[in-house]
């Protein structure tokens, strides 16, 4: 008996794990329907909150994600990725997408969007022809330059080895001599012994 | 002079270009009173407007600029749905505009703001002054404001007479800071 009580709470505490994440999720995607939304999270005025219209459920099956798409496209005022802002005009943004999740829109669409809404920068790519010149120039004569420095590097650390260590052998002092190395050969064939 | 030593004096020499360059570009952060006003033609923004997320081409028609204003005095607010100080300073600036229109314009600048706030916002405080919207910031970064709101005023030749950086606090506030525009409009009346 203590044995099925277990068993059960354990197959409701499942239940409630599984139902938790998919209630938040909904919550998430869907957002406000107004277009003031829940501005007054953000601005704090009472006005505001006349558009709030509370979570409407989902009319269509989200085809985005707002995580993936905050990882992607850039707060309109911090230069900051949006998944880094809490700035109100990222929390604005933020509403703004989820009513275009709410609505089917696919990732694509949703960048579009935000074009319309706020110029290309939103997307955070370099829109200027020279920009992107420079983009990709900067980094390849860095990498050329790197390179024929390290190449420089090596052949000037080789050619200053050779030199020295010849030069060091040469100042080697020499061995024992005369009277020293038969003496030291004595000692070493006592020692052997 | 060896190899390294050459090199040595261009990296310093790129390096004091470089700090040079930025404290040029730099500036003290600011248009400077009797500079000439950056000018950029945008989309217009009426309490009319549909967003452009639904209509997203905008004819030429639906466009203006500083310079259509040029032979006027214009009070330049540069603003933001998002902006509670915005929020703050809108009666008062509405109130001026209706009572000095024969005498400056006032021109809203809604800056990185969502169409429809910028809209909703204009409709909720019965802004009918003209609007354009700075979609992107760009001309809020010409103008080199370091927040919203920011005001400016300019003279009938397109140049900075004063700015103010922050909210108004009230009709009183904004008269003062338009005082060259009333007197020199008020002397010229009949």
């Amino acid at each position: 008996m203590t044995r099925l009580a277990a068993l059960a709470t354990v197959a409701l505490t499942a239940v409630l794990l599984l139902a938790g994440p998919a209630t938040q999720g909904s919550a998430e995607t869907t957002g406000p329907t107004g277009a003031l939304g829940a501005s007054q999270n953000t601005t704090g005025s009472e006005e505001w909150a006349e558009g709030w219209t509370g979570y409407a459920p989902l009319a269509v099956a989200p085809q985005a994600n707002l995580p993936d798409l905050e990882d992607e496209v850039m707060c309109p005022i911090c230069g900051t990725l949006l998944g880094l802002s809490q700035a109100p005009a990222a929390d604005r943004q933020r509403i703004f997408m989820r009513k275009l999740i709410a609505e089917g829109k696919d990732e694509q669409e949703i960048k579009d969007a935000l074009v319309a809404e706020y110029g290309p920068q939103v997307l955070g790519m370099p829109d200027d022809e020279r920009v992107n010149f420079w983009v990709y120039v900067v980094p390849l004569a860095g990498l050329i330059l790197g390179a024929v420095g390290v190449l420089w590097a090596g052949l000037k650390w080789r050619r200053t080895k050779a030199p020295a260590a010849a030069a060091a052998g040469a100042s080697a002092p020499a061995g024992p001599s005369g009277a020293d190395a038969a003496r030291l050969d004595r000692e070493l064939d006592d020692y052997d012994r | 002079m060896n190899l390294r030593a050459i090199l040595a004096a261009v990296g310093v020499a790129a390096l004091i270009g470089f700090l040079a360059w930025g404290l040029v570009t730099s500036g003290d952060g600011g248009l400077q009173v009797g500079e000439q006003m950056p000018v950029a033609t945008l989309p217009t923004l009426s309490a009319q407007s549909v967003p452009p997320s639904t209509q997203p081409s905008v004819s030429a028609d639906d466009e203006g600029s500083l310079e259509d204003f040029r032979g006027d005095w214009v009070l330049l607010n540069v603003w933001a749905s998002w902006c509670i100080p915005c929020r703050e300073e809108s009666p008062a600036l509405q109130r001026f505009a209706a009572e000095n229109r024969d005498r400056i314009t006032v021109l809203g600048i809604d800056t990185r703001d969502l169409s429809e706030d910028a809209i909703a916002f204009l409709r909720e405080y019965g802004i009918d002054y003209p609007q354009l919207r700075d979609a992107s910031g760009e001309y809020a970064n010409d103008l080199k404001t370091t927040g919203v709101p920011e005001s400016f005023l300019i003279d009938p030749d397109g140049k900075l007479v004063t700015r103010l950086a922050g909210p108004f606090r009230d009709l009183a506030e904004i008269e003062k800071f338009a005082a060259p525009a009333l007197r020199d409009s008020g002397a010229g009346a009949p």
